[in-house]
């Protein structure tokens, strides 16, 4: 079972995020259960998502506290959070920066890394920084675990986006997963 | 026309689903955290026309339930869903529907007390509400959502039970939890559901004029024994439901593919020592925390209960037959007790059974708190331990030191 943790701020679209990856997921013929962390998250406001996907049914729904993988489509909230608490050793981190993978400080524990200038793409095909379809190129390019089609295949949801909308956000998934750096690192050390 | 898919949803819009494909003809509803996400999907489907059904937005739960009581006994198939405070302000005309006899399907999207003041899920509503004549049945997975409110109105309209149905799911995990969920077709439905059958027994309608709950009681008369008339005639159809949930449960596996144990389900129970008695979406944990200890080498199992309301005893007892010693997991506090009011079902079903064994009360899950797998090693541990020192008199809290 691979479990995921998103982190992001309130009006980033986290739980939109995790909606997307999940049925993404399923599309794919995975079992995927989705968890949002509940509460009155405030525009800004630092939010968390959960995401658990296997190839058989999932039973638990609970909160995740041990991820394999963060995803976190904002570049500042790790200041104010915690967003590596409680990763698995050979864990992989998704983070929406401007900054080079090996100028992140990172713990041991963390074997992959893919950055992304999240923000800069979301400015260029929104308007707003809208992070979250970007990031889920990124997490698709980083990880592997989910193809750009069946994300692309997850958007054309009429309920969740206008048509407008649709074409914009293939675009930002698409330019998410192109323009991800990904390092692996062994103990600490780059590769 | 609503063909068979598989989606991709959360508990709220599984169980607006089931009121889609079940055709109500009235909706009353009035938003409320954790249920809003409910009332908004529905309140979509209609103004987009893939439910073909008259939208009350009324000014309060009160006057929710009292519309729906009127539809009801003009033969409307009705649907509606509330919580928390909500349920609290729909109480006056909630605990007038079973003696009306209306076979009314009404969501809980289950939510705790206040105060302090919380937003967040918990079964407290829902269990504050359970001794009025609801059935209350209480489900553990976004699927099962979908599936029981559908069967929730063959239930309530089955002329041997004609009471209305609580289908209840926790707020915050099921309401918001996202996942794979297979969509029946509208055909299929249509054909388990049958034409609607709503107020053959009560109703207001110019062609059949009757007086629809009249004066009745007081110590002379016809009073006494037209009353306890009225009241035996609402115990048997809750005894009656307990054969008719487990039939429609039936007849909707045969149809779909689906089985869920419809009143209490027994999970790697027969070689057990011990077992967990759990409600609601903390199974899923639960059965996996199990599983966990039998590889351990621990032979423990699970009692799940579905439908709370009737309880059943005859199921439960046979369960509990098994095991040497319990431990009953509550998302809600029985004040009156110290311990969980599933607990006090359990400690019943145990007299029922001639069946004095150690009963452990554990409350946890309270106010949107997180029921983990974690948590039910400890309630595993504790129960088998139990078998030898017998159960403590205070319930063990299980989010005490989170």
């Amino acid at each position: 079972m691979h479990e995921v943790r998103i982190h992001g701020r309130g009006g980033q679209g986290a739980v939109l995020a995790l909606k997307l990856l999940t049925k993404a997921l399923v599309l794919e013929g995975k079992w995927a259960v989705g968890i949002p962390s509940f509460g009155f998250e405030r525009r800004g406001a630092p939010v968390a998502a959960f995401l658990r996907f296997d190839d058989h049914e999932i039973r638990m729904m609970t909160n995740i506290y041990d991820p394999d993988y963060v995803l976190c489509i904002d570049p500042s909230v790790a200041d104010v959070v915690d967003i590596l608490a409680g990763v698995q050793e050979g864990g992989t981190l998704v983070q929406a920066t401007k900054s080079r993978p090996e100028s992140l400080e990172l713990p041991e524990r963390i074997a992959t890394v893919g950055v992304c200038d999240a923000v800069g793409i979301a400015l260029e095909v929104f308007g707003k920084s809208i992070t979250n379809t970007v990031m889920l190129g990124a997490f698709a390019r980083t990880t592997g675990l989910v193809s750009l089609e069946s994300l692309e295949a997850g958007l054309q949801d009429p309920t969740m986006f206008r048509d407008a909308a649709v074409e914009q956000n293939i675009a930002a998934v698409r330019r998410g997963y192109a323009e991800t750096t990904v390092q692996q690192r062994q103990g600490g050390v780059q590769q | 026309m609503i063909t068979a898919k598989t989606i991709v949803c959360d508990g709220n819009e599984a169980a607006a689903w089931g009121a889609v494909l079940s055709r109500p003809d009235m909706v009353a509803v009035y938003p409320i955290t954790p249920q809003s996400s409910l009332a908004e999907y529905l309140s979509q489907f209609i103004a987009d026309g893939i439910l073909d059904a008259e939208l009350l937005d009324v000014e309060g739960e009160h006057s929710v339930l009292s519309v729906l009581h009127g539809a009801a006994l003009a033969g409307a198939r009705t649907y509606t869903a509330t919580c928390g405070q909500g349920l609290a302000f729909m109480f006056e005309p909630y605990f007038r529907t079973p003696p009306l006899r209306l076979p009314i399907v009404t969501s809980l999207v289950t939510r705790d007390g206040i105060t302090p003041q919380c937003v967040w899920g918990g079964q407290q509503d829902a269990m504050t509400v359970k001794d009025v004549g609801w059935v209350h049945m209480y489900c553990e997975t976004v699927q099962e959502v979908l599936d029981t409110l559908i069967m929730a109105y063959r239930i309530a309209e089955h002329r041997q039970v004609m009471l209305p149905v609580n289908v209840n799911h926790d707020g915050n995990y099921l309401s918001y939890g996202v996942c794979r969920m297979e969509l029946p077709g509208q055909a299929e439905v249509d054909a388990f559901l049958g034409p609607k059958d709503i107020n053959w027994h009560v109703a207001l309608d110019p062609d059949r004029p009757m007086a629809v709950d009249p004066l009745t009681g007081g110590a002379g008369g016809p009073g006494p024994a037209l009353f306890v008339s009225y009241r035996k005639g609402l115990c048997d159809g809750m005894q009656h439901a307990l054969r008719v949930i487990e039939e429609v449960h039936d007849e909707w596996a045969l149809r779909f593919g689906r089985r869920w144990a419809p009143l209490v389900e027994e999970y790697k129970l027969d070689d057990a020592d011990f077992a967990i008695v759990t409600i609601g979406s903390m199974t899923g944990a639960a059965k996996d925390a199990v599983d966990q200890a039998r590889a351990r080498g621990e032979r423990v199992g699970l009692i799940k209960v579905k439908t709370f309301r009737p309880f059943p005893i005859e199921a439960m007892v046979r369960a509990v037959s098994k095991v040497e010693a319990l431990g009953v997991v509550d998302r809600a506090v029985s004040f009156g007790w110290n311990s969980g009011p599933l607990h006090q079902e359990v400690l019943g079903a145990l007299y029922y059974g001639r069946r004095p064994i150690p009963a452990i009360s554990f409350i946890g899950g309270l106010a949107g708190a997180d029921l983990t797998v974690g948590h039910f090693r400890r309630v595993i541990e504790q129960t088998a331990a139990a078998r030898w020192t017998g159960p403590g008199q205070a319930p063990i809290w299980l989010n005490e030191n989170d």
